[in-house]
C-alpha cells in the first residue's frame, strides 16, 4: 500500500474547491434569473404588452450564456467524487449517490428538455405551453439544487445511516430522514433564495447601468422594477434562512459556529462580534491570548442566535477541545478531542478485527468487535486525526468570509429597500449615485455567495462527513502530480471560459434587448 | 418478489439501458466530428451546428445521469474506476466540458474565441469523446489493473495511505490505450457515432447540398464501424471471460464466457442478433434507398438494443463487469459492488418515474421537430440560433 501524501489531501481539496467555486459563479444567476425572466413572461401573457416580451427575451439571452458554463464546470464537479475521493464514493455513496441520481433522473433531464422549447419554441409552440417551459425549465435548475442541497447538507450531519462492518460502508436505513431534514430544508432555502438576491442584483445592476447611459429606459425601468421587489424579498428570505442555519450550525457543528465568531473560550450569554480583526499573535488554540482584536458586540446575542436563549451557554474552540461542559440542549458533558480520539481508535480497530474475525469465520469474535464498533462509531474519524489542532479549521478565513457575508446580506436589503423608495417615488433614474452603487453591486454579490460555501466547506475542515470521515481518508489513491496537473488544466479552462462568458455577456448587453 | 438480486438485476438493467441511449445520442458527437467535412460553406456548417444544438443537452444530460446512476446503484464502480483510471475519465470529462459551451458561444458577438476555435472544440469532443468513452467501456471485457481491500480503511496514523481500491499501473487508466480490443471498440463507436450523425441529418436537414454528399458519407462510416465492431464483438465472444463461481464467488477465466452467457440467455441472444440487425436495416435501406429518411430511428433503435445487451452480457450470469487483471478476486460484479437493499429499492420507486420522463422529452423533440430544418429557418429573426 502506498504512503500517505498529505500534499495529495491538499491538492484534491483545492482542486475540488476550484471546481465548486467556479460553478457558483453560474449557478445562483441561473437560478435567479430564471424566476425574473418568467416572472416577466408571465406578464407578457397575462397583459399581452410586447415590452414584457422583449424583456424576458432579452434575460433569457442572458441566462442561456450563464446556463452553458454552468453545465460545463457542473459535470466535473459530479465525477470528480469518483476520480479524487476514491475512499469517500464507497464509504458513503450508497447515501450520498442516491441523491445524486435522482437529480439527473428528475432536474436535469427537466431542465434540457424544457430548456431547449424555451430557446427554441417561441414560433412552435403555443404561449401558455412557452411559458409553462420557462417555469419548468427553472423548476429543473432548482430541484437540482435541492438534490446536491440534500446531499451537502447530510455531509454536515449525517443521519439515517448505519454502519456495516461487513461491507465497510454506511447504509442508508431512513431516505425521509435525509430528505426531510431541517438543516437539508434551511440549506436548500438558503442557498436557493441567495441565488434569488443574486439575480435580482444582477438584472438591477445591469438596468441600471442602462439608466445611467438613458437608453432602453422602458426597459430597464421595467427590470429593475421587478428585480428590486423581487430582490427585496429575496434578501428577506436570505437572512431568515441565514439565521436558520446558524441555529442548526450551533447544535451540529459547534467548532464551525465558534470559528465563524472567533471563540475560543465560552460563556454563559456570550456576545456576538459583529467586527473585528483576528489577532495574528494567537497561534495556539490554549494559549490565553485575545483572539479577536478591537472587537464590536452585540452582548449575548451569539447565545441568542445560537440557542435562542440570552444566557445560553456557548461553547469556544478551546471549550470543544477539552471538553467537560454541557449546554441547555445537551446536558451531558461534552467529551474532548483526546476521549473523541480514542474513541475513533477502538472504533478502527474494532473493524480491523472484525474484519479478522470474518476472515476465520469467527462469529464470538465476529459480534463482540461489532458491539465494540457499534459503541464508538460516532467518533470513527477522529481516529484518523493526530493532535487536536487538526480538528480545528482555519481561523482568519472563515472569520473573516462569515462577517464579510453576513455585512453584505445586510447592505443587499438597504439597498433594495433604497430602490424601491426612489422609484416608488418615480425618480430612480435621476439618482445618479444610486445608479452606480447598484451597478458596483454586482461583483459584491457574486462574493457574498462565493463566502457562504467558504465559510458552510472550508468551516467544517477537516471533515468530508462530520465527525465520521476526515478529507485524508475520504481520498483516491493516485500520485500527487497527476492532481497538480489537472488542478492547473482546470484552472486554465475555467478561467478561459469564464472570459469567453463575461465577454460575450457585455457584448450582449451592451447590444441592448433589440430583436435577434 | 423483489430481493436483492433482482434489484441488483434490475440497477445493471437501466444502467446497460443507460448506456445504450447514451451510445444511440453520440449522433450528436459524431455529427460535430464532420461539421468541417460535410458543411463545405459557413451558411452549411452553421446549420449542422444549429440542427445538432437542440439535442447536444440530451446526451450531455444522459451521460451524467449514466455517471450519477452508477454512483448510487453500484458505488465500488465509481470509487474504483472513476478513482483508479483517472486520466481517461479526466480526458473525457474534459471533451465534454469544452463542448457545453461550444454551441451556445460560437456565433455570439464579443466571443474570446474564433467561431471555428469552438468548432474544433465539438470536433475534438466529437473525435476523442466517442473513442475514450468506447475504450473505457471496452475495459468491462478486458479488464483492468486493480486491486480492492477493504480493511486498507483501518489504516491510521498518518503513515499508510486508507484508500480502499488502488490502481496498479502508474499510467491510471491510459494504460488501456495498449490493448487492441479497447481500441477496436473505442474505433467502433466512434464510426458509429458518425455513422448514426450521417443518418440524423438525412432526416433533420432540409438542404440539398448537405443532403448530397451524406450517401457517400454513409458509405465511409459504416463500413469502418462494421469492421471494427465485428472484430471487436468476434474477439470478445471467443476470448476467455470473466466467469463468477456460483456459491464461492471465486472468480475464474471461462472460455468463451460471453459466447456462453448468450447461449445460456437466448433473449439476449435474441435482442442482440434483433438489435444488430435493425442497424444494419437501417444503414442499409438508407444507403439504397435515398429517399428514406427514417434510418436513425431503426439504427439508433438498433444501437440501444445491442449496446444493452453487450452490457447485460458483461454482468448478468455469473459474471464480473469490471474485472481485474492484477487480481481476479479484486473484480466488480454486479453482487459485490452494488449499494445495500434499501437504498436499490428506493432508487427503484424514482425509477418509475422514467416513463413520465420519456413522454415529455417524446413531446419536447416532436414539437421542435414538426419541419426538416433549413438555412432559412436558422436566420428567422425571431429564432433563437447558434
Amino acid at each position: 500500500m502506498d504512503l500517505l501524501d498529505v500534499s495529495l489531501v491538499n491538492w484534491s481539496r483545492a482542486q475540488f474547491a476550484l471546481t465548486a467555486m467556479y460553478h457558483w459563479l453560474f449557478v445562483p444567476l441561473t437560478l435567479g434569473l430564471g424566476i425574473i425572466q418568467a416572472i416577466m413572461e408571465t406578464i407578457y401573457v397575462k397583459t399581452g404588452k410586447e415590452e414584457w416580451k422583449k424583456a424576458a427575451k432579452f434575460w433569457m439571452t442572458v441566462f442561456g450564456i450563464n446556463f452553458a458554463i454552468g453545465v460545463a464546470t457542473g459535470i466535473i464537479l459530479e465525477f470528480q467524487f469518483g476520480t479524487n475521493w476514491s475512499n469517500y464514493s464507497w464509504f458513503v455513496g450508497d447515501i450520498f449517490g442516491a441523491p445524486l441520481a435522482i437529480e439527473g433522473i428528475l432536474a436535469f433531464f427537466m431542465e434540457a428538455t424544457f430548456i431547449s422549447i424555451m430557446f427554441f419554441g417561441w414560433n412552435k409552440v403555443s404561449k401558455g405551453w412557452h411559458l409553462a417551459a420557462t417555469w419548468l425549465t427553472i423548476a429543473g435548475a432548482t430541484i437540482s439544487a435541492l438534490w446536491i442541497l440534500v446531499a451537502n447538507a447530510w455531509m454536515q450531519n449525517p443521519l439515517g445511516m448505519q454502519f456495516n462492518p461487513a461491507t465497510v460502508r454506511n447504509e442508508m436505513i431512513d431516505f425521509w430522514s435525509l430528505l426531510s431534514s431541517p438543516i437539508a430544508i434551511n440549506k436548500f432555502f438558503h442557498a436557493v433564495t441567495s441565488g434569488w438576491v443574486l439575480g435580482a442584483i444582477f438584472v438591477a445592476g445591469v438596468s441600471a447601468w442602462y439608466l445611467l447611459k438613458k437608453r432602453e429606459v422602458d426597459f430597464a425601468k421595467r427590470s429593475i422594477k421587478v428585480a428590486s421587489i423581487f430582490g427585496f424579498v429575496a434578501t428577506l428570505l436570505v437572512a431568515y434562512t441565514g439565521d436558520g442555519s446558524a441555529y442548526h450550525v450551533a447544535q451540529k457543528q459547534p467548532m464551525k459556529l465558534a470559528v465563524m465568531e472567533g471563540l475560543y473560550k465560552g460563556q454563559q450569554g456570550t456576545p456576538l462580534v459583529i467586527m473585528g480583526i483576528v489577532n495574528p499573535a494567537k497561534e495556539k488554540y490554549n494559549d490565553n491570548v485575545e483572539p479577536v482584536l478591537v472587537p464590536l458586540r452585540i452582548p449575548k446575542m451569539l447565545s441568542f442566535l445560537g440557542y435562542r436563549d440570552f444566557n445560553a451557554f456557548v461553547p469556544g474552540i478551546q471549550d470543544i477541545i477539552d471538553g467537560g461542559y454541557t449546554t441547555i440542549n445537551d446536558t451531558t458533558k461534552a467529551l474532548s478531542f483526546e476521549q473523541k480520539k480514542t474513541m475513533g481508535q477502538a472504533a478502527i480497530n474494532a473493524l480491523k478485527q472484525y474484519k479478522e474475525a470474518e476472515k476465520a469465520n469467527d462469529t464470538t469474535a465476529l459480534a463482540t468487535h461489532k458491539a465494540v464498533l457499534d459503541t464508538n462509531y460516532k467518533y470513527f474519524g477522529y481516529g484518523y486525526l493526530d493532535k487536536p489542532e487538526d480538528s480545528i479549521p482555519n481561523v482568519p478565513l472563515i472569520f473573516y468570509s462569515f462577517h464579510l457575508m453576513v455585512g453584505l446580506g445586510f447592505f443587499f436589503i438597504a439597498l433594495f429597500v433604497v430602490i424601491l423608495f426612489f422609484d416608488y417615488k418615480k425618480i430612480l433614474e435621476k439618482q445618479k449615485w444610486l445608479l452606480w452603487v447598484t451597478l458596483f453591486t454586482i461583483p459584491l454579490g457574486y462574493l457574498a455567495g462565493e463566502l457562504g460555501w467558504i465559510v458552510a466547506e472550508v468551516g467544517r475542515q477537516p471533515w468530508a462527513i462530520q465527525d465520521v470521515l476526515p478529507v485524508q481518508a475520504a481520498i483516491s489513491s493516485i500520485q500527487t502530480s497527476s492532481v497538480q496537473i489537472t488542478f492547473f488544466l482546470f484552472l486554465i479552462m475555467f478561467t478561459a471560459l469564464l472570459i469567453a462568458e463575461i465577454r460575450i455577456m457585455l457584448k450582449q448587453i451592451k447590444k441592448g434587448p433589440v430583436e435577434d | 418478489m423483489i430481493t436483492y438480486s433482482f434489484l441488483q438485476h434490475y440497477w445493471w438493467f437501466l444502467i446497460s439501458l443507460l448506456a445504450g441511449i447514451l451510445s444511440f445520442l453520440l449522433f450528436v458527437q459524431g455529427g460535430q466530428s464532420m461539421i468541417f467535412s460535410l458543411g463545405k460553406t459557413e451558411d452549411q456548417r452553421r446549420l449542422l451546428v444549429n440542427v445538432l444544438g437542440k439535442k447536444w443537452e440530451y446526451t450531455f444530460t444522459t451521460l451524467v445521469t449514466f455517471g450519477g446512476a452508477f454512483f448510487a446503484s453500484f458505488p465500488l464502480f465509481y470509487s474504483t474506476s472513476f478513482g483508479g483510471a483517472y486520466w481517461v475519465w479526466m480526458l473525457i470529462l474534459f471533451c465534454f466540458t469544452i463542448q457545453a459551451v461550444s454551441y451556445e458561444y460560437q456565433n455570439k458577438p464579443g466571443r474570446f474565441f474564433s467561431t471555428n476555435t469552438y468548432r474544433g472544440f465539438l470536433f475534438i469532443n466529437g473525435l476523442l469523446g466517442t473513442f475514450l468513452l468506447g475504450a473505457a467501456i471496452a475495459t468491462f471485457f478486458t479488464g483492468s489493473e486493480f486491486t480492492v481491500n477493504k480493511q486498507n480503511i483501518t489504516e491510521f496514523g498518518g503513515q499508510l495511505s486508507p484508500v480502499i481500491s488502488q490502481w496498479d499501473n502508474p499510467l491510471h487508466g491510459l494504460e488501456a490505450l495498449f490493448d487492441v480490443r479497447n481500441w477496436l471498440f473505442g474505433l467502433a463507436v466512434f464510426f458509429l457515432a458518425r455513422t448514426l450523425a450521417v443518418l440524423f441529418f438525412k432526416n433533420r436537414l432540409n438542404n440539398a447540398e448537405i443532403e448530397g454528399r451524406l450517401h457517400k458519407l454513409l458509405a465511409v462510416n459504416a463500413v469502418p464501424f462494421l469492421v471494427f465492431f465485428l472484430a471487436f464483438v468476434i474477439w470478445t465472444l471467443f476470448a476467455s471471460g470473466f466467469a463468477v463461481k456460483p456459491g464461492t464467488n471465486e472468480v475464474f477465466m471461462e472460455s468463451m464466457k460471453y459466447l456462453n452467457n448468450l447461449f445460456q440467455m437466448p433473449l439476449l441472444l435474441i435482442c442482440f442478433l434483433a438489435g444488430v440487425v435493425l442497424v444494419l436495416f437501417g444503414i442499409i435501406k438508407s444507403f439504397l434507398k435515398d429517399s428514406w429518411r427514417k434510418g436513425i430511428w431503426y439504427a439508433g433503435a438498433g444501437t440501444i438494443t445491442t449496446v444493452t445487451t453487450l452490457f447485460l452480457v458483461a454482468g448478468y450470469n455469473g459474471t464480473a463487469y469490471y474485472p481485474s487483471t492484477s487480481d481476479l478476486q479484486s473484480s466488480l460484479t454486479i453482487f459485490n459492488s452494488s449499494s445495500s437493499f434499501f437504498t436499490l429499492k428506493v432508487m427503484s420507486l424514482v425509477s418509475l418515474l422514467i416513463p413520465f420522463i420519456a413522454v415529455y422529452i417524446f413531446y419536447a423533440w416532436r414539437a421542435l421537430e414538426k419541419t426538416h430544418t433549413s438555412i432559412e429557418e436558422i436566420n428567422e429573426k425571431d429564432s433563437h440560433a447558434y
